[in-house]
C-alpha cells in the first residue's frame, strides 16, 4: 500500500509541475478511511503532558512556583472549609546541592504540609492523580483553586522530569493513624496508580526536621499544630530563584491576602546563580540580624502598639521573621474568614451551549422527566415561580412542559429572553471578601509603610456572576521613594505574580488619577512614589485570561468598582498627604522661631548677664505655644476649622498610621515636652534611615555643650 | 611753635566717659525690657520708632523734617520680623562690647562682628550689609543715640580743604592740629565723626562754605586755587554726602555762622541732595536737628544756564522716565512744594527735556566754573534759596 502511495506521490508531483497534463488521475495520499485508522482517543492528561505551558510549568522556575501554588491554595481552601486556621508549612529541598554553579536547574523536593481535615483513604488518588477531577469545577463558590487541576498536574509534571512519585501523607481523624501513600500518574488513562499505601504515625513527616538548623526548633512543624492534616511530597526538576515571580513572593503575598494563615517556609540552602534581585516588598533578612530566637520577643519587632494608630482588633507589632533558614508569616488575626455559600448560575451569565447541558443534566436526573417551570427554579438563582411562568409564556410552552420536549429553536428563544428579562442581581453573600482590617493587618505585616489604608466595595455583578473588589495602599516608611508604585494583585486570595500588565488590576491603577492625591504619575503609567497598592477581586468565578491564571480579564463593571475602590483609598491618603505637608510647614516656621532664640538668648544675656538658659527655655515654650495654638485653629485656607483632619483619619477604621515611621511628625510636639520627641531609640536601630534625622534643640543644641 | 593742643582735657574725658555710660545704660535697659517681658511669658517686642514717610513731619518754622513718635513694635513671633528681632540684639550686644572696650567699628565691621552661622542651622544672621545697615540705624533711633555714641563709624568720604584750622581728637590718645590750607593736591579726607569733642575747630578765616557733589569738580577748583582766591573753605560729598561731611557743613554753618553755597548738578539726584543737605532726610529724620542747613543755598547748575552761558548741544543728557517721575516727586518735598522758584527751576528742566553736569561749563571752558560761573553767580547773589 505504501508503495503505491510513493508512486502515486511521485506522479501527483509531476502533475503539479504545472505542464497540465491531464491523463493523470489525481490520487489521493490518504482515503478517510485510512485516516479514521490513525486516530484514536487522546487522553487529556497525554495532551496536558505536551502542553504543559498551558497550566503554568513553562520553564523550571515557573514550574517550581506553581507546584508551590497549587498545593498551598488546597491546603488553605481545605482549612478554610473545614473551619480550621490554617497552619501551612513549606519546604524546599536541594537534591543537588553539589551541582556547578552554571547549572540552570536541579532537582528539588517540594512538600507542603497542612493541617486541614485530611483527604479520605477513598479520595486521595482522585484528589492528587486525575486531572480535571475535583469539587471545585462544577460550582459557582468563591474559592481558590477554580479548575481542580492543580496539583495533579504538579504530581505529573514531578514524574515526567525525574520520574519518582508523589508521596503523600493524610490524617483525616486525630485518633487513627495516618495514610502513607505514593502514587504516579497514568497520562493515557488519567489515573493515579498507587505505588505504596501503608498506614503510619508520621505525620507531621519527621523527616522535615532535619532540613536544617531552624527545623531542628522544635517549635517547627510540631505535632500539637498538625493534629489532622495532609503532606504532599514532589520530587521535580526546577529552579529556585528570589525576586519577583519566585516562591519566595508568592508566599509573601499569600501571608498578606490571608492573614489567618500562618505560614513557614524552609528555602533550599543554595540560590540559583543569576539574577539575585531584592525582594520586592521588603528584606526578611534585615529581622533576622535582630531577631535573638523563634521565641515570642521576636516576634515583636514592628513598631511598638502605642506608636501606631490602628484599629482595634490589629495586633501591629507582628512581622515577618527570618531564624537560621527558616522564614515565619506569623498569623495576623484569629479569625477565619466567614464560610461561603454555593450558589446557582444566574440566568445572565449562562452561555447557550451549557444552557443545553443544563437540561440534558436535569432531564437525566429527574426520573419522571423534570418539567420547564422546575428547572427555571431550582437550577438558577433569582428565578420567582412568577419570572418562571414569564419565561415559559415568552416561548409559548406550557409551564409544565417537560425540558425533554423543548424544541432548539425554542431553547433558543429561552436563552434570548434570559438576556433581555429583568431579574433581580445574583446574591452576593457567595463571597467573603477580605475585610479591612485583614488587609490592614496583611500589609502591616509584610510592608514597613507609615500610612495604611483599606476600602472594600459592595459586592457588584459581572455577567450574572457576583464579585466584590478589595483596594488598600501603604504608603511611605521605609518603601523607596524614587521607584514607580509596586503593585500587588490577587484572585480569590491568591497572589497573582505574572503578566502584569495584561491584568485588569494593573491597568485599574494606571488609569486612576494618582495626582489628584499628591502624587507624581507619569502619563499612562504608575505613580512615582513609596506607595504599594494591593487589588483584590473575589469572586464565584475570577474571569482569567488563560489557563495558567495569572491576570485578570478586563469586564467593565468589574474596572470600573476596581478603579473606585483604588479612588477611595487614594482620598485618604491624600488627606494624610496634606495634612503631613501642612505639618511640615509648621515645623519650619516653629524651626525659624527656634532658631533664632538661641542667638537672641545669648545675645540678651551678654548685655544684662541674665540666665540665658532660662531665657531660652521661656522664650521656646511661648514658641510652642504660639505655633500650635496657630496649627489647631487654622487649615489650609486660613479659615478656623473643626477638628483636625487627621484626628477624623485617626477615628477611621479604614486607616492605620505608624507614626514612628513618619519621615515628618504628624502631631504637633505635646507641650509639656522641653524638646520634640524623634523616633524611639530601638526603632532607629533597625529601620533602615532613608529619612533625615532632624535635630531637635533640647537634646543635641550646641549652644548647650 | 604753637603750643601742642591737649589731647583730651579732662571735662571731655569725663564727658565722653559719661556719654558711654548712658549709651551702655540704654542698651542694658533695652535687654532687660526683653527679660522682663520674656519671663512674664508676654512677647518680648522691642519698640522702634517708624522711619517712613508716614512718620515724618516737616517743621516748616524751622524749615526742617523731622521724625514723629510714632513706633512700631518688632515682633519675635512674626516670620516677617523674627530674623531682624535677633539681628537688631546682635547689634546691640556687639555695641555693648565696644564701648566696653572702648574700640569703635565701621558699618561694615559692625557687619562681620555679627556674621555668623546660626547655631544648628545653615543659615547665616547676616547675608549681605545691606541687612545690617538698617539695623544699626534702628538701634540709634530706638535708644536715641548717635551712631558715634555707639561707636560706630561710617566709611569716610568726602574731601575739604581751605582757610581753616581743626584740631583732631578722634584717635584716642591723640589731638592732631590740622592746617586745611596745607592738605596738597589730594585735600583732608573728612573724618567719619565729625563732633565738637572729636574735632575742634581752632582757627577759621574763611567767608564761606562751597560744597560741590563730585571729587572731580573738587579737583578743578582745588587746582585753580579757588578757595584761595575767594577765601573759602571748599567740600565735596562724593554724591549724596555722608554724615560726617554734612556734620561738617552743619557744623561751618552753625558755629562759625558760615554761609553754605552747592554747586551741583541740574538733574533730580542733585535737587535731591540739596533738599537733603538743606531740610533733611526721611530715613534719618531723627538727625535733621544736627545735619540739616535750612540756610544752605543752590549756586547751580540752573536750568536756564544752557541758554544763559551758551552751553554746546553736546552737553545735553535726555532726560528719562524715572528722572521725570523722581522730578515730579521732590517738587512735592515739602520745602520745595511751596517755594515758587524751585516749582519753576524744577518746571524749566522738564521742560527743557535734558539734564545738565556741573562739567557740561567744561563746554565753554576748562576754568569756566572756577573763574567766571561762581564767581559772578556769588556777586550777582543768583543763586536758589
Amino acid at each position: 500500500m505504501s508503495k503505491q502511495s510513493r508512486n502515486t506521490e511521485a506522479t501527483l508531483f509531476k502533475n503539479s509541475s504545472g505542464n497540465g497534463h491531464s491523463h493523470a488521475k489525481p490520487v489521493r495520499r490518504e482515503t478517510a478511511e485510512t485516516m479514521a485508522l490513525k486516530q484514536k482517543d487522546i487522553a487529556v492528561s497525554e495532551f496536558f503532558a505536551k502542553n504543559r505551558h498551558l497550566l503554568g510549568f513553562d520553564n523550571p522556575r515557573k514550574a517550581l512556583l506553581t507546584s508551590v501554588k497549587e498545593a498551598v491554595d488546597n491546603s488553605l481552601d481545605a482549612c478554610e472549609e473545614g473551619g480550621i486556621l490554617p497552619n501551612v508549612t513549606v519546604v524546599i529541598e536541594d537534591l543537588q546541592p553539589d551541582r556547578p554553579a552554571n547549572a540552570k536547574q536541579s532537582r528539588y523536593r517540594v512538600t507542603v504540609v497542612d493541617n486541614g481535615p485530611g483527604i479520605v483513604r477513598k479520595q486521595v488518588e482522585n484528589v492528587f492523580g486525575r486531572l480535571l477531577f475535583g469539587s471545585k469545577f462544577h460550582r459557582l463558590k468563591m474559592s481558590r483553586g477554580q479548575q481542580g487541576i492543580g496539583i495533579s498536574a504538579a504530581g505529573m509534571y514531578g514524574l515526567i522530569t525525574t520520574g519518582k512519585p508523589m508521596v503523600i501523607h493524610t490524617r483525616p481523624s486525630a485518633k487513627k493513624p495516618a495514610h502513607h501513600i505514593e502514587l504516579a500518574m497514568n497520562t493515557k488513562t488519567n489515573r493515579a496508580e498507587v505505588t505504596v499505601d501503608d498506614e503510619t504515625q508520621d505525620f507531621p513527616p519527621q523527616r522535615l526536621k532535619t532540613v536544617c538548623t531552624g527545623t531542628r526548633n522544635p517549635g517547627f512543624l510540631n505535632t500539637e499544630d498538625y493534629i489532622t492534616g495532609t503532606s504532599v511530597s514532589i520530587e521535580l526538576e526546577g529552579r529556585y530563584q528570589k525576586g519577583r515571580g519566585s516562591v519566595d513572593e508568592f508566599l509573601e503575598l499569600t501571608a498578606i491576602a490571608n492573614p489567618h494563615a500562618r505560614i513557614t517556609f524552609v528555602p533550599p540552602s543554595r540560590v540559583s546563580s543569576d539574577d539575585q534581585e531584592d525582594l520586592p516588598l521588603g528584606d526578611a533578612q534585615k529581622d533576622a540580624t535582630h531577631a535573638d530566637a523563634l521565641t515570642q520577643e521576636a516576634a515583636h519587632l514592628g513598631p511598638s502598639a502605642d506608636s501606631v494608630s490602628a484599629p482595634a482588633g490589629i495586633d501591629p507589632s507582628l512581622t515577618t521573621i527570618e531564624k537560621d533558614g527558616v522564614i515565619f508569616f506569623p498569623r495576623g488575626t484569629d479569625n477565619l474568614p466567614p464560610e461561603t455559600r454555593e450558589i446557582q448560575p444566574h440566568p445572565k451569565g449562562i452561555e447557550l451551549g451549557i444552557l443545553i447541558q443544563m437540561m440534558r443534566d436535569f432531564e437525566d436526573s429527574n426520573k419522571r422527566g423534570g418539567t420547564l417551570y422546575n428547572f427555571l427554579q431550582e437550577q438558577f438563582s433569582r428565578v420567582s415561580p412568577a419570572k418562571a411562568s414569564d419565561f415559559c409564556k415568552a416561548i409559548a410552552v406550557h409551564s409544565r412542559t417537560k425540558v425533554s420536549d423543548l424544541t432548539p429553536p425554542q431553547i433558543e428563544k429561552l436563552f434570548k429572553e434570559f438576556q433581555e428579562a429583568r431579574l433581580p442581581s445574583p446574591p452576593t453573600d457567595c463571597l467573603a471578601p477580605i475585610g479591612i482590617r485583614q488587609l490592614q493587618a496583611g500589609l502591616l505585616k509584610g510592608v514597613k509603610a507609615e500610612f495604611y489604608t483599606a476600602e472594600t466595595r459592595e459586592p457588584a455583578v459581572y455577567r450574572g456572576r457576583p464579585f466584590q473588589i478589595e483596594a488598600a495602599i501603604a504608603f511611605g516608611g521605609e518603601l523607596p521613594a524614587d521607584d514607580t508604585a509596586r503593585v500587588i494583585r490577587f484572585a480569590n486570595r491568591v497572589p497573582l505574580l505574572f503578566q502584569q500588565s495584561a491584568c485588569s488590576s494593573f491597568k485599574a491603577c494606571i488609569e486612576t488619577s494618582w495626582r489628584n492625591y499628591n502624587l507624581s504619575q507619569p502619563r499612562g503609567s504608575l505613580p512615582v512614589g513609596p506607595l504599594v497598592i494591593m487589588i483584590h477581586l473575589a469572586s464565584v468565578w475570577v474571569p482569567f485570561t488563560s489557563e495558567s491564571k495569572e491576570a485578570v480579564a478586563d469586564y467593565d463593571e468589574i474596572r470600573k468598582e476596581m478603579k473606585l475602590a483604588l479612588m477611595e483609598c487614594g482620598r485618604k491618603l491624600g488627606t494624610y498627604l496634606r495634612k503631613r505637608d501642612q505639618m511640615k510647614r509648621q515645623e519650619a516656621r516653629r524651626d525659624v522661631f527656634q532658631r533664632y532664640i538661641g542667638e537672641i538668648s545669648k545675645a540678651v544675656s551678654e548685655i544684662n548677664g541674665s540666665d540665658q538658659k532660662k531665657l531660652y527655655e521661656v522664650l521656646l515654650a511661648q514658641a510652642r505655644k504660639r505655633t500650635a495654638a496657630a496649627d489647631l485653629e487654622l487649615d489650609e485656607e486660613g479659615k478656623a476649622k473643626k477638628g483636625d483632619p487627621v484626628d477624623d483619619l485617626k477615628n477611621d477604621d479604614s486607616v492605620l498610621i505608624v507614626e514612628s515611621r513618619a519621615t515628618q511628625a504628624i502631631v504637633p510636639p505635646s507641650l509639656e515636652e522641653a524638646g520634640d520627641s524623634g523616633p524611639k531609640p530601638d526603632l532607629e536601630k533597625l529601620s533602615t534611615t532613608r529619612k533625615a534625622k532632624k535635630k531637635k534643640p533640647a537634646k543635641e543644641d550646641p549652644l548647650f555643650d | 611753635m604753637a603750643k601742642k593742643p591737649e589731647v583730651r582735657s579732662d571735662a571731655v574725658h569725663k564727658r565722653i566717659k559719661q556719654r558711654d555710660k548712658t549709651t551702655q545704660h540704654k542698651i542694658v535697659g533695652l535687654a532687660d525690657e526683653v527679660t522682663k517681658k520674656a519671663f512674664a511669658h508676654r512677647e518680648p517686642v522691642i519698640p522702634i520708632p517708624v522711619r517712613a514717610k508716614s512718620n515724618t513731619i516737616w517743621n516748616r518754622k524751622r524749615g526742617i523734617l523731622q521724625m514723629g513718635d510714632n513706633r512700631a513694635d518688632r515682633q519675635l513671633f512674626n516670620l516677617n520680623q523674627a530674623k531682624q528681632y535677633m539681628q537688631t540684639l546682635l547689634h546691640a550686644s556687639s555695641i555693648k562690647e565696644l564701648i566696653d572696650r572702648e574700640k569703635t567699628l565701621t558699618l561694615r565691621g559692625m557687619f562681620y562682628a555679627a556674621k555668623h552661622t546660626v547655631a544648628g542651622t545653615n543659615e547665616n544672621t547676616f547675608e549681605t550689609q545691606d541687612e545690617s545697615d538698617p539695623i544699626l540705624e534702628d538701634l540709634e533711633v530706638s535708644l536715641g543715640v548717635l551712631r558715634e555714641e555707639l561707636h560706630v563709624f561710617a566709611k569716610k568720604a568726602g574731601t575739604v580743604a581751605g582757610n581753616l584750622t581743626v584740631v583732631d581728637r578722634g584717635v584716642p590718645g591723640r589731638a592732631d592740629e590740622i592746617d586745611l590750607r596745607r592738605m596738597g593736591s589730594g585735600g583732608w579726607a573728612v573724618p567719619s565723626i565729625v563732633e565738637p569733642d572729636t574735632l575742634e575747630f581752632k582757627k577759621c578765616e574763611a567767608k564761606f562754605v562751597l560744597h560741590v557733589e563730585k571729587n572731580t569738580v573738587w579737583q578743578r577748583f582745588n587746582e585753580d586755587r579757588f578757595w584761595e582766591e575767594h577765601n573759602c573753605i571748599l567740600t565735596e560729598g562724593s554724591g549724596q554726602p555722608p554724615r560726617g561731611v554734612r556734620r561738617l557743613l552743619k557744623r561751618l554753618n552753625e558755629e562759625l555762622k558760615l554761609p553754605v553755597y552747592c554747586l551741583l548738578d541740574c538733574d533730580p539726584w542733585g535737587h535731591y541732595i540739596f533738599s537733603v543737605i538743606k531740610q533733611g532726610s526721611m530715613s534719618l529724620a531723627f538727625e535733621s536737628e544736627r545735619l540739616a542747613i535750612p540756610e544752605a543755598k543752590y549756586i547751580g547748575i540752573r536750568a536756564k544756564d544752557y541758554e544763559e552761558c551758551d552751553l554746546p548741544d553736546s552737553v545735553k543728557i535726555d532726560l528719562n522716565d524715572n528722572d521725570r517721575k523722581r522730578a515730579n516727586e521732590i517738587a512735592n518735598y515739602p520745602w520745595f512744594k511751596d517755594h515758587k522758584q524751585w516749582q519753576k527751576e524744577i518746571g524749566k528742566m522738564v521742560s527743557n527735556g535734558f539734564k545738565m553736569e556741573v562739567e557740561s561749563l567744561i563746554g565753554k571752558d576748562i576754568s569756566y566754573v572756577t573763574e567766571e560761573y561762581v564767581p559772578q553767580r556769588l556777586k550777582k547773589k543768583d543763586w536758589l534759596e
